[in-house]
């Protein structure tokens, strides 16, 4: 059986709620960044490079190194693990440099 | 010899020293590239210069850059001669840019009038309503980082140039080097190439030489496609490098990078070695940006980063031996212009020690000039 940390701190978190990943359901628990739900679901990438479109997810997890962005409700170059999971965002992959609406 | 400082200036003289044939040693208390020239974003310009010695050693200085290019790969140095657009606001300023330019032609510059319904070729993103502005094939980029490494690493590829770096020096006398890490080192002569702190090394010989910090923030945008293609700024940016006062100045000073973010400087404020962010001057630094650029309104800044630019107070720097001690020669203080200026500041310093005839007469970058007032 899977362990989860939920079970090791005894949490009781509230009731899940879902925002949508390039057009499909994502879970999330209230609290958890996009990029923990991201992963939770399975997703270990969510952003194509500038150069050689290579996939790319988290990390470091922890916003220092900028490899986990992603684009969020239109906006490119979000950082995944900070930004809160909300109930019915729009996350998209991110595709190089986000801003292909300046070429 | 050693060479005090392993910035930019001090891979430049290790570089020159080296290829003459002489055994050099490199000192730093930092790593390489630890103090201003790894916090600078590499200009090298001939635009922001008035006729003058300082004019004279950038442009021979600009064509060194190109000749290293040439030698070392423009990749290695991220060099781009990419040119610089200096932009005016209104008729008055563009009249007043317009004559700068036509001094600087007459000091072998060239410099190109660009009509005010000219200035979107050339820059397609810029505001409406500039009076016009003028265009400097010479101006270029290098990424200051990697080019004294590549310099330091050509020097100590002939085998004659050691690298001392975590090893601060303690104290200064003719013929010996008093070093904390690696003792003494016997020397003939020794170049201060330590920027923004030569007037602290100045001062363990007894010299004085008065360098003071001069903070400037950059802004680094996040990553975008191709959208600035010169070194794009405003010609209020002239007025600010001269001035005295150590109030704020600031005035955009905007580019790409071959990575994709776009830096944003340039402010200059004499606050000491204050690293402390101002949110205050950032916040005007992005105003005056997107004021040139207002494509860049939307774009997120992604970080900041500060550097002491070594100020000297007519703005010129020391390059030279001290006026009291021949042995101990200056070259630092070259302001925001290291970059720019390092080759050929590695130049005069390798002919003045090889008793060659300089390129230029070094007179106006005498580190004596400063006596005068005190005595």
């Amino acid at each position: 059986m899977r362990r989860s940390p939920l079970d090791l701190v005894r949490a009781r978190p509230e009731p899940p709620i879902e925002f949508s990943f390039d057009g499909e359901p994502v879970a999330a628990l209230p609290g958890q960044s996009v990029a923990a739900a991201l992963w939770q679901s399975g997703r270990l990438a969510w952003r194509r490079t500038r150069v050689g479109d290579r996939p790319r997810g988290a990390f470091c997890g922890m916003g220092a190194c900028y490899d986990c962005l992603v684009e969020l409700d239109g906006v490119p170059n979000v950082r995944a693990c900070l930004a809160p999971a909300r109930p019915g965002a729009l996350v998209r992959t991110q595709q190089g440099d986000g801003h292909d609406e300046l070429r | 010899m050693v060479v005090i400082g392993a910035g930019m200036i001090g891979a430049a003289c290790a570089d020159a020293l080296a290829t003459r044939g002489m055994r050099v040693a490199v000192v730093d208390r930092g790593p390489v590239v630890g103090g201003t020239t790894g916090a600078g974003e590499g200009n090298l310009l001939v635009s922001d210069k008035a006729p003058g010695p300082e004019l004279e050693l950038a442009v021979e200085s600009l064509r060194l850059w190109g000749e290293l290019a040439g030698e070392l790969g423009a990749r290695a140095l991220e060099y781009e001669p990419k040119g610089g657009l200096v932009v005016a606001r209104d008729q008055r300023a563009f009249a007043e840019l317009r004559a700068s330019a036509e001094l600087q032609r007459a000091a072998g510059v060239t410099a190109v009038d660009v009509p005010a319904d000219g200035l979107r070729e050339w820059e397609p993103h810029l505001a409406p309503g500039l009076a016009g502005g003028v265009h400097y094939p010479q101006d270029a980029q290098v990424q200051p980082a990697l080019a004294a490494a590549a310099l330091l690493r050509r020097a100590r590829a002939t085998g004659r140039v050691d690298l001392l770096t975590a090893t601060a020096v303690t104290g200064l006398a003719k013929g010996r080097v008093e070093t904390d890490a690696h003792g003494t080192l016997h020397c003939g002569a020794v170049v201060n190439a330590a920027g923004t702190w030569g007037g602290e090394v100045a001062a363990l010989a007894g010299a004085t030489l008065p360098v003071l910090p001069r903070r400037g923030f950059v802004l680094v945008t996040e990553p975008l496609p191709p959208l600035v293609r010169h070194k794009v700024y405003a010609a209020d940016y002239v007025a600010d490098v001269a001035s005295g006062s150590a109030d704020l100045q600031s005035s955009a000073v905007v580019e790409g990078t071959a990575a994709g973010p776009v830096l944003i400087g340039a402010s200059r404020e004499r606050v000491g070695f204050d690293r402390s962010l101002s949110a205050p001057v950032l916040a005007r630094l992005a105003a005056q940006a997107a004021e040139l650029f207002p494509v860049l309104r939307d774009v997120r800044v992604l970080r900041a980063y500060r550097g002491f630019r070594p100020y000297l107070p007519d703005h010129l720097p020391a390059i030279g031996p001290d006026p009291d001690r021949p042995w101990l020669l200056h070259a630092c203080g070259h302001e925001g212009a290291g970059i720019g200026l390092a080759p050929a500041t590695a130049r005069l310093i390798a002919q003045l020690l090889d008793g060659e005839k300089p390129f230029m007469d070094p007179a106006a970058f005498g580190p004596g000039r400063f006596e005068k007032e005190e005595s």
